[in-house]
C-alpha cells in the first residue's frame, strides 16, 4: 500500500476533525479515498479503516450498501434515469441509446474504462424528464439522439472537466426549474472522488467541507 | 406564479440570488440578528409554534411540537435533511441551488431555538451541483460571521457541516439518516427512542426538511401569527409542489395551500393542463410512496387534511402526472422497482415482498401474467401492510415496505378492467 501523499493525509484528518466522532467522517474519506485509488478498491478500504479506526470488513459492509461508492468506475459514469416521472417521458428509450452508443449494458464498465452505464433511480430533476447524470452533473430534457450525441462527445472530446451547464446547453431540453446563471469555471468546487472523473479543477477552501 | 416566500428572491434577482451580497442586500440575516438580540430560544420556538409549520419532508408533523420534544440531555444536535429522493421531487434542488442562504439562516435560527452548537446539513450525494452552491454560501456565511464563533456579535455559536450521502434512498428516513451520518450502513432504526430523545450519537438530534428550515427566517421577520394567517387550517403558509410527468409546465411552484387540484394542474400560470392536449388519468399527489388520485378528484382542495381524507398524503409535494395514454401497470412496475431497489433489506416484508410483486408486475408487463396474479399482488401487498389502508399498518421498521403497496392497490381501485385485460389473454408465467 503506497502511502498517500502529505496534502491527501492533511485533507483526510481536516474530514475527521469536522465530526464529533471519527466514524462519521467514513463517507468523505471513501469519497477522497476513490479519488485517489481511481475506486473503492481493496487498498482504498483499507486506508478507510486505518483512518476511522475500524476493520476493513467493517469498511467495506458500509461501502457496498451505497451505490455511488465504485469498485472501478469507468472514467464517465453515465447514471440513467428510469423512476415514474422519467419512466412516463420514456426513459427507457434514452438508457437504450446510452447502452447502445457505449457499448456498455447497464450496470457494466467497457474494457477500456472509459465508460460506465447504469440505470439508476431519481436524480431530483423530475421536471426535466428524461434525465441523466455525467459523473453526477445533471443533463435534463434528453432525447435518445442527444444522448447518443452526448455519448459520442465524450468518446471523442475526452473532456478533462464535465461540467453540467455546457452539457446542457449542448445536449439538453425541457430544465426541471429555471438554473439560473451559470457556475463560474474556475469555481466549480470538486465532490471528493469527483476529482480523477471530475468536475473541476480544486478551488481554495473546498476539500474541507465535503 | 408563486405566493412569495420561499422563491420570492429567486424570481426578483435570478442573477446572483445564491449569493451572500444579493442575500444581504434583500434582508438576509436580519431576522437571525434578531432572534439572537431580542428574543430568547424559548421565544424563537414560540413563534414558530404559533406559524403551525408542518414539516415538509412527507409526514407533515408540525415543526413546533417536533421542537418540543427535544429532551434536556446535551449535546444536541440539528440535521436538515436535504437527501431529497422521493421520485417526483426536486423542490430542496431548487432552494439548494438558487438560495442557500435561506436555508443556512433557517438552521442557524432552529440551532439558536434548540441551543445547538453543531448541525449538518446531509445532501444525497448525486446532488453535487446543490452541495457545491450550499458549501460555497457557506464559506460565505462562516467568513461574514453568520456561522462559527459569536455569530453576528453575539455569544451564540455554531458550526454547520455539509455531508454528502451516497446513492440510497432510504436515508431520507430520519433514523437511517443518522446511521448514515454515523458512517454505518443507512437502515432505519426501531422507534422509540426517536431522534428527539436519542438521535445523532445517542444524544437528542432534531431532523427538519429543507423546506421546513428555509421558512424559519419569513417566520421569524414577520412572526408566527403572520404565517399562521395563511392558507387554510392545517394546512398553513405556502408550500412547495414539484409538477413533472405528462404535464404541460413542469416544474416547481410555490403555492397557498387550499387551491384545488384542478388548479394546481390545469391552471394557467401553474401546471398548464395535460401535454399534448390528452385528457388526465391520474395523478400522484405527494411523491411515489402516495396512493393516486383520479379526475373525480379534481374539485377537492389541496390540503394535508384533505388529502388523508381522500386515503393519500401531499408527502413531499411531488405530483406527477399521467395522461390517458399512460400504461398503470408499467407505471406500477417502474414504482415497485425503486422500492425494491431502495429497501435497506433488514425487514423481510420489506426486502422479499417488494422483490416479489416486482417479479409479478415485470410478468404482467411482458404479457405472461396470469388472472390470478391480481389476487396474488394484492395478497402480497396485505402481508407488507394489512387491511391495504392509509396510512399504512405497518409491519416493518420503517414505511418504505408498506408504502410501495401504494401503485398496486391505486390500479387495482381505480383501473381493475384494464389490468385484468392485461393477464386475460397471458400465457402463463
Amino acid at each position: 500500500m503506497t502511502a498517500w501523499p502529505p496534502d491527501l493525509q492533511a485533507t483526510a484528518a481536516a474530514l475527521a476533525a469536522r465530526y464529533p466522532e471519527r466514524r462519521s467522517a467514513l463517507s468523505p474519506l471513501l469519497y477522497l479515498a476513490m479519488r485517489q485509488e481511481g475506486g473503492v478498491t481493496r487498498e482504498a478500504i483499507r486506508r478507510v479503516a486505518e483512518l476511522t479506526g475500524l476493520t476493513p470488513a467493517q469498511v467495506q459492509s458500509v461501502a457496498s450498501f451505497y451505490t455511488m461508492y465504485k469498485e472501478a468506475p469507468g472514467r464517465y459514469v453515465i447514471s440513467v434515469c428510469a423512476s415514474i416521472s422519467c419512466h412516463l417521458l420514456d426513459a427507457a428509450a434514452v438508457l437504450a441509446a446510452v447502452e447502445e452508443e457505449t457499448g456498455v449494458v447497464d450496470g457494466e464498465t467497457d474494457e477500456a474504462g472509459l465508460f460506465t452505464v447504469e440505470r439508476v433511480e431519481c436524480l431530483g430533476a423530475c421536471g426535466g424528464a428524461p434525465a441523466l447524470q455525467v459523473n453526477y452533473e445533471t443533463v435534463e430534457g434528453v432525447t435518445p439522439e442527444q444522448a447518443r450525441r452526448l455519448c459520442r462527445w465524450l468518446r471523442e472530446e475526452r473532456p478533462a472537466v464535465v461540467r453540467a451547464d455546457l452539457m446542457q446547453e449542448r445536449f439538453g431540453g425541457q430544465r426541471a426549474f429555471d438554473w439560473g446563471p451559470e457556475e463560474p469555471a474556475g469555481a466549480v468546487a470538486p465532490v471528493p472522488a469527483f476529482g480523477p472523473y471530475g468536475t473541476a479543477s480544486d478551488v481554495p477552501g473546498s476539500e474541507a467541507g465535503l | 406564479m408563486t405566493a412569495g416566500i420561499l422563491f420570492a428572491r429567486m424570481e426578483a434577482h435570478r442573477a446572483d440570488s445564491h449569493t451572500l451580497e444579493r442575500y444581504l442586500a434583500t434582508g438576509g440575516y436580519q431576522a437571525l440578528r434578531r432572534a439572537l438580540g431580542e428574543m430568547t430560544p424559548e421565544q424563537v420556538t414560540a413563534e414558530v409554534k404559533a406559524s403551525n409549520l408542518r414539516g415538509r419532508g412527507g409526514a407533515g408533523f408540525p415543526c413546533g411540537v417536533k421542537w418540543g420534544f427535544l429532551a434536556p440531555a446535551t449535546p444536541h444536535y440539528l440535521v436538515v435533511n436535504a437527501d431529497e429522493s422521493e421520485p417526483g421531487t426536486f423542490k430542496d434542488r431548487q432552494l439548494l441551488e438558487r438560495d442557500p442562504h435561506q436555508l443556512i439562516e433557517g438552521a442557524a435560527i432552529a440551532a439558536y431555538a434548540l441551543g445547538v452548537h453543531q448541525a449538518f446539513v446531509y445532501v444525497r450525494g448525486e446532488y453535487a451541483r446543490p452541495a457545491r452552491r450550499l458549501q460555497r454560501a457557506m464559506e460565505e456565511a462562516y467568513a461574514a460571521g453568520f456561522l462559527g464563533r459569536g455569530i453576528a456579535g453575539s455569544g451564540f455559536d455554531l458550526d454547520l457541516t455539509v455531508h454528502l450521502g451516497a446513492g440510497a434512498y432510504i436515508c431520507g428516513e430520519e433514523t437511517a439518516l443518522l446511521n448514515s451520518l454515523e458512517g454505518r450502513r443507512g437502515e432505519p432504526r426501531i422507534r422509540p427512542p426517536f431522534p428527539a430523545v436519542a438521535g445523532l450519537y445517542g444524544k437528542p438530534t432534531i431532523v427538519n426538511n429543507v423546506e421546513t428550515i428555509s421558512n424559519l427566517p419569513w417566520i421569524i421577520t414577520h412572526g408566527g401569527a403572520a404565517y399562521d394567517a395563511i392558507g387554510p387550517e392545517g394546512s398553513r403558509g405556502t408550500r412547495l409542489f414539484s409538477l413533472s410527468g405528462h404535464i404541460r409546465r413542469p416544474g416547481n411552484y410555490e403555492v397557498v395551500m387550499g387551491l384545488t387540484w384542478r388548479e394546481l394542474i390545469h391552471g394557467e400560470h401553474l401546471g398548464g393542463g395535460i401535454r399534448e392536449g390528452r385528457a388526465l388519468k391520474a395523478w400522484i399527489p405527494g411523491g411515489a410512496s402516495a396512493p393516486w388520485l383520479v379526475p373525480e378528484h379534481l374539485d377537492e382542495p389541496v390540503t394535508i387534511d384533505d388529502a388523508a381524507r381522500l386515503g393519500t398524503m401531499l408527502g413531499s409535494g411531488a405530483v406527477v402526472v399521467m395522461d390517458e395514454s399512460t400504461d398503470v401497470v408499467a407505471a406500477a412496475l417502474a414504482i415497485v422497482r425503486f422500492f425494491s431497489h431502495e429497501s435497506c433489506g433488514q425487514c423481510t416484508p420489506c426486502r422479499e415482498g417488494t422483490t416479489w410483486m416486482q417479479r409479478v408486475l415485470e410478468r404482467i408487463v411482458r404479457g405472461s401474467g396470469r388472472p390470478a396474479d391480481l389476487d396474488l399482488l394484492l395478497d402480497v401487498c396485505d402481508n407488507i401492510s394489512p387491511g391495504l389502508r392509509w396510512p399504512p399498518a405497518m409491519t416493518t421498521i420503517c414505511p418504505l415496505g408498506p408504502s410501495a403497496t401504494a401503485p398496486i392497490v391505486s390500479i387495482m381501485r381505480h383501473f381493475r378492467p384494464e389490468v385484468e385485460a392485461r393477464v386475460a389473454g397471458g400465457a402463463g408465467g
